[in-house]
């Protein structure tokens, strides 16, 4: 009898402890908007927009940082007329009004591209384009789409015509690359030619003399330059986090608690703690342009893609790589090509992307497998086995609520394209 | 967590901190069987976080004398996630006696990583582990 007594009264008073534990724990953590430990803080500020450097030399571009490649890549960047059809110009995948993606689990031109749509702010930053890094620079990767069949459908005799013809296009291009070669003989230079599957545009590239289709290779790889010189104006703007950062860094409650709500300021510290999201999303553009692979499924009726393990392949054998003869760059500005990692770990890893992108570029992942930003949590906190190499992630405990908050901090990442200099729209 | 791993993380962090501290110092690090002594000089520094970058190594033998002509091979990971480097750094060229280029040194994330340089040289082969904490 007494013994039961103690008993309902230790029951009774863990009770009273576990919930004052609660009340008080919950008073303590809203008091604590700012209780940042020194290391979060520095953490914080890693992430923010204002630790972002200048955007870095592209030495294989000798007119990247060129207004007037810009300007006249920006122009390029949204004509249809650089295609095989007159129909598809960059921005048909690459939205302004979608932060430069389409909405799409595939892109959509002439075709279905292979994988999704990448957004292009902010990726002057990364050594690697594409999902599998198969480009190493933003003009080589302006390259690619320009013929594949599935995308412009094009060919780079006809697009190099094209920009000799067009009387503004050739004064654009002269007044930045200097004189245009002359194109006049069709015996040397065919209406349409290039290295592509297509057998009869293959035949005419290799009837050309090798010097022709060198001096054709110049002019479609400075297509590319001063697309890239566009692109690389592209940046993200300052979001809610990096207010919300600021306010911390400056001690300031009220501008605190006017940045981000606590269930955001709940979600940060999960993204920078136990969910692990910092691992690999970090440095201000939250990404570190690395390959990883975190065992998304396969797109239906898809193989399984083996995503790095093919981009090094083909970005080794470019002849618009970094070394390549189309470069500006001296061997020692090559030095992610001249050293990047190989091996089997490399087998289904594709490139983290910037979480400063999330905002209208949906559906996620490198084939938009995953239609929703919870989906992305879910799929982190499951972490399955990979269909084809290994997932290096592990599975997260994560209760709903706390993924509804990283779900909630995500979205805080959100703001509007920075463009110095150049517009973000059609000129 | 056992107290064995609380020493070891204790020590892991120390020797991280002396990793950042003495990664410029000229008295450097002993290889583990006292063949060597490296001294190693990033090219930046603070080393930042997802920059490719160069390292100069100094390496002399146990004496003192620059070590010349070695063979030197470089890995690294990160002991706690279980990966590598996300590149393959080499050694591109020996700029004078003893003093040698390793390239293409990459870290993509935050934390504590090791760099393991193996040296063959006259006295033979050895090997160092230099912490690194990159934050």
């Amino acid at each position: 009898m007494i013994r039961g007594e103690a008993f309902r009264i230790t029951i009774l008073l863990a009770a009273i402890g576990a919930l004052a534990a609660l009340v008080f724990g919950e008073i303590e953590s809203a008091g604590r908007h700012s209780a940042w430990t020194a290391s979060e803080l520095a953490l914080l500020r890693s992430l923010s927009i204002d630790s972002l450097p200048p955007v870095p030399p592209e030495p294989s571009n000798a007119l990247a940082d060129d207004r007037r490649a810009a300007k006249l890549g920006q122009q390029l960047f949204f004509d249809p007329r650089l295609s095989g059809n007159g129909q598809v110009a960059c921005a048909t995948c690459h939205q302004p009004g979608r932060r430069f993606t389409d909405g799409l689990p595939k892109a959509r031109a002439i075709g279905t591209a292979r994988r999704n749509t990448p957004s292009i702010v902010g990726q002057a930053y990364s050594p690697w384009l594409y999902w599998d890094g198969r480009k190493d620079s933003l003009w080589s990767q302006a390259l690619a789409p320009l013929e594949d069949p599935a995308e412009h459908g094009g060919n780079r005799m006809a697009y190099v015509r094209f920009i000799a013809t067009d009387p503004e296009y050739r004064a654009s291009y002269e007044q930045v690359f200097g004189r245009l070669p002359d194109l006049h003989d069709e015996r040397r230079f065919p209406p349409a030619a290039g290295p592509l599957p297509d057998p009869a545009l293959r035949a005419s590239w290799l009837a050309m003399n090798p010097r022709d289709r060198r001096t054709v290779n110049e002019v479609f790889a400075n297509i590319g330059k001063a697309i890239g010189a566009y692109e690389r104006r592209l940046l993200p703007g300052p979001s809610r986090f990096d207010a919300y950062v600021q306010a911390v860094v400056d001690g300031d409650q009220a501008r605190q608690r006017e940045a981000l709500a606590p269930a955001e300021v709940a979600g940060l510290r999960l993204f920078i703690g136990r969910a692990q999201c910092i691992q690999c999303h970090n440095g201000p553009l939250l990404t570190n342009n690395e390959f990883h692979n975190t065992g998304i499924i396969s797109y239906p009726g898809d193989l399984p893609d083996r995503g790095r393990y093919d981009g090094l392949r083909q970005v080794d054998e470019d002849p618009f790589n970094c070394l390549g003869p189309y470069s500006d760059a001296t061997t020692d500005d090559c030095s992610e090509l001249r050293f990047a990692r190989r091996g089997p770990e490399l087998i289904g890893a594709v490139r983290t992307p910037s979480l400063r992108n999330l905002q209208g570029t949906a559906p996620y992942m490198h084939k938009g497998q995953l239609p929703t930003l919870a989906d992305v949590i879910e799929h982190y906190v499951t972490a399955p086995e990979a269909m084809i190499g290994h997932n290096e992630a592990k599975p997260l405990g994560l209760s709903r609520t706390e993924r509804d908050q990283l779900e909630a901090f995500l979205r805080t990442l959100s703001a509007p394209v920075a463009m110095p200099a150049v517009g973000e729209s059609a000129p | 967590m056992p107290a064995g791993r609380n020493v070891l993380l204790f020590l892991s962090v120390v020797a991280a901190c002396i990793g950042v501290a003495s990664a410029a110092a000229a008295d450097g690090w002993v290889s583990s069987r006292g063949l060597y002594r490296i001294a190693v000089n990033p090219s930046l520094d603070p080393i930042p976080i997802n920059r490719i970058h160069r390292w100069m190594l100094e390496v002399e033998t146990a004496a003192g004398a620059p070590v010349q002509g070695a063979k030197i091979s470089v890995t690294g990971g990160m002991p706690e996630h279980d990966h590598g480097l996300p590149t393959a750094p080499r050694v591109t060229r020996e700029p004078s006696e003893g003093r040698y280029q390793l390239e293409g040194v990459r870290f993509h994330m935050n934390g504590y990583w090791e760099m393991t340089i193996t040296i063959s040289g006259p006295a033979g082969r050895d090997t160092v582990v230099i912490p690194v904490q990159v934050r």
